[in-house]
């Protein structure tokens, strides 16, 4: 059924008393109306319901993507495994970076906590194409069931990389099922993304609250809105370079072949304009979740927040020029625009990173699980980061191209994102389910975590310094280089252990629940006004909103006035008798 | 009023504009010159049906006012269905269809019914005002 939502105009909060009264609601009087059970998971258009899927989803991708993992590193333990053939080694390289690039790492990005959190941030009842959000939601797991099938077919899954060089994705290299599945799977989800993109872009512009400019937009907010540009810039560019490769496979088309006259290099360049800009589309709505947790966490506004807006818009405008540094060692590829271009994504980065330690500058910290994974991400992605830039000048990329180095620094990248993901869980979690996750479990977890990282990539990097080529399923009987690699795979046990550390806390926090209340950790945002979970289209009240956390500012009205505009700090005499 | 949100698209778009010509002219490739003529269209075209909007009802959204109240908002915000069966079968059609691509072209005939009997039901819900 289609409902006409009001705006609530009362400033007065929920009084917890009534969270599971839907008579004393206004907003969540349809609620007992919709379907329940499987019906519910299938045809809900609620964003919350739609984030909760996708959440769970990407979840299980990351798990399965793992297990790809655990067995690759189990396989480089020792020079000449037999653990598996070199024929499965490529598929199981393949499919990692597919599962956890295109099928974890994005959806949990701009679908799952975005979803959630960005109407409830704004003030918003809903994304504004329900019917679209779900949508993107099925083609998100189709696409990762059709990418899967690929290890029933015969042949197997794909096994080109997950970048799929011409022309190894070509009909004659790559004949099987297994490629045209992988294809077919990435036009699912680059569909998925796309929509996402538009309902993000269409929800920020045009449902936020009264009074609730784009610059009192939390920062978490803030960086979707440029995930959701970004994604409309750079998905349908895949999409298009996906078509062309199947066209090329089935059609006798020639525009990646050199036979007929195409460009294999195209391919390249195609498939990096939508994959460079592609990482900050995973990257920034993990950096807005580190800038959500750590300034709650610190008690504390945001340090430069106008700081944090222009760096994530300068990132998005740098990412469309930077490429082909991809593609240095093509020698086709002009290295200075590129490498300069690329040396400059480092300076709004960096504000980023200054501005993370502000926020904990002379706060008081709180050293909670959600708090621990954000400042195990600020520091695993300044490793990132910094080994980033070596890789942007193009005489250390000529040396280090295609060996280890280049798969540490993009895991430390990754890795990191993984820990600012927790970080999200553990901090929003309680607002999704009313429950807080266990303390003690996720602190373990967070240790085998962070921990588990560097043991991975520290030594990655210097096996990859010593020369170590990627995507090798045996490698030469060096011993220094199979020490590195044993301690690699121990970290990457320690990973897979912190992980099933974290699913255990989710069972434990679900049989022995505490419960969390609305606002667990003093907040700051409009996500915190309501109670937790949210009733049916969110909000039954809304605080004045006069900077960019108007829930403290509503909870404190005694503090300090924070915000922007000439019109802050009003709140307290806007106060409606509660 | 959405104007800082037309002035975010244009800007991005004009700065892909003037890379992609710097790109353009100093490499001579033109697949990434086109790539970035489109991403600077990308941010163009949106951009000024933003302002366009902007200039038209002279931007006074209660989202745009620093000094809006909650009860300035008031009043009806949109129509949200609460639940639709169609963007599942939707894309279960989508599904069927890329197997097609793979399995063979008959998978599309079941992958075409799918989405015709979507389409006529998102046409229907719209019209009575949805419904399960």
């Amino acid at each position: 059924m289609t409902d006409l939502i009001e705006r609530p105009v009362t400033a007065a909060p929920i009084a917890p008393a009534h969270h599971g009264d839907d008579h004393g609601h206004a907003g969540d009087h349809d609620e007992h109306h919709g379907p329940s059970g499987l019906l519910k998971w299938l045809t809900s258009t609620d964003h919350k319901v739609i984030g909760m899927n996708y959440l769970v989803t990407s979840v299980v991708m990351l798990v399965i993507g793992g297990a790809f993992a655990e067995i690759i590193r189990a396989q480089l333990v020792s020079p000449t495994s037999t653990l598996v053939s070199l024929s499965q080694y490529n598929q199981l390289f393949t499919m990692h970076g597919s599962v956890m690039i295109y099928l974890f790492a994005g959806p949990f990005a701009f679908a799952s906590l975005a979803n959630y959190f960005v109407p409830l941030q704004i003030g918003a009842p809903d994304m504004a194409f329900p019917r679209l959000n779900a949508l993107s939601y099925w083609l998100y797991l189709s696409g990762s069931i059709t990418m899967l099938l690929g290890f029933l077919v015969a042949g197997g899954a794909a096994n080109f990389g997950w970048v799929g060089y011409a022309p190894l994705t070509s009909a004659a290299n790559a004949p099987g099922s297994g490629a045209d599945l992988w294809i077919g799977a990435l036009m699912l989800t680059g569909f998925s993304a796309i929509f996402s993109g538009v309902n993000i872009v269409a929800t920020i512009f045009y449902l936020r609250a009264p009074g609730m400019t784009l610059f009192r937009m939390p920062i978490f907010t803030w960086n979707l809105l440029v995930v959701g540009i970004l994604i409309l810039l750079a998905f349908p560019v895949l999409t298009a370079g996906l078509v062309m490769l199947y066209c090329d496979r089935h059609f006798g088309t020639h525009i990646f072949s050199v036979q007929g006259g195409g460009v294999p290099l195209l391919w390249q360049h195609i498939f990096w304009f939508w994959g460079h800009p592609e990482v900050y589309i995973l990257a920034l709505p993990f950096f807005g979740i580190v800038s959500e947790v750590i300034p709650t966490m610190s008690k504390k506004p945001m340090f430069g927040y106008k700081g944090m807006v222009f760096a994530t818009l300068t990132i998005a405008a740098l990412s469309l020029g930077v490429w082909a540094h991809h593609m240095f060692t093509t020698g086709a590829v002009l290295l200075p625009f590129f490498s300069i271009m690329s040396l400059l994504i480092a300076v709004p980065t960096g504000i980023k990173i200054f501005n993370w330690i502000g926020s904990m500058w002379g706060g008081q910290l709180h050293l909670n699980t959600a708090m621990l994974f954000s400042i195990g991400f600020v520091i695993t992605f300044l490793i990132g980061g910094l080994t980033g830039i070596y890789l942007a000048s193009p005489p250390l990329d000529f040396f280090t191209h295609d060996t280890y180095f280049v798969v540490a620094h993009f895991h430390s990248v990754v890795i990191a994102l993984v820990l600012g993901g927790m970080a999200g869980i553990y901090y929003w979690g309680p607002k999704m389910t009313g429950r807080m996750l266990h303390e003690s479990w996720g602190k373990a977890s967070f240790w085998f975590m962070f921990i588990g990282t560097q043991v991975f990539t520290i030594p990655a990097y210097i096996v990859g310094l010593h020369g170590m080529p990627r995507r090798m399923g045996v490698y030469p009987n060096n011993p220094a280089w199979q020490t590195l690699n044993i301690w690699e795979s121990v970290g990457a046990l320690m990973l897979g252990i912190g992980t099933l550390l974290f699913l255990v806390n989710v069972v434990v926090s679900w049989k022995k629940p505490i419960i969390a209340g609305d606002n667990p950790w003093d907040g700051g945002g409009l996500e915190w006004f309501t109670s937790s979970p949210p009733p049916h289209h969110n909000f039954v009240s809304l605080p004045p909103i006069r900077s960019e956390r108007p829930t403290w500012d509503y909870n404190h009205p005694d503090a300090p006035a924070l915000g922007h505009g000439k019109h802050a700090g009003e709140s307290s005499n806007e106060k409606a008798p509660v | 009023m959405l104007k800082q949100e037309s002035l975010i698209l244009l800007l991005l778009g004009l700065f892909f504009g003037l890379m992609g010509i710097v790109y353009w002219v100093w490499s001579g490739e033109d697949g990434g010159g086109v790539m970035l003529l489109g991403a600077f269209l990308l941010g163009m075209l949106p951009g000024f049906y933003y302002l366009w909007w902007y200039r038209r009802t002279k931007g006074n959204r209660p989202e745009d006012r620093e000094d809006a109240t909650v009860a300035d908002g008031a009043g009806v915000v949109d129509s949200f269905p609460s639940s639709s069966i169609w963007p599942f079968v939707f894309g279960m059609g989508c599904f069927v269809a890329v197997l097609a691509l793979t399995f063979g072209n008959w998978f599309a005939v079941p992958a075409g019914g799918l989405l015709i009997w979507a389409m006529a039901g998102f046409t229907a819900e719209s019209r009575r005002g949805g419904n399960v």
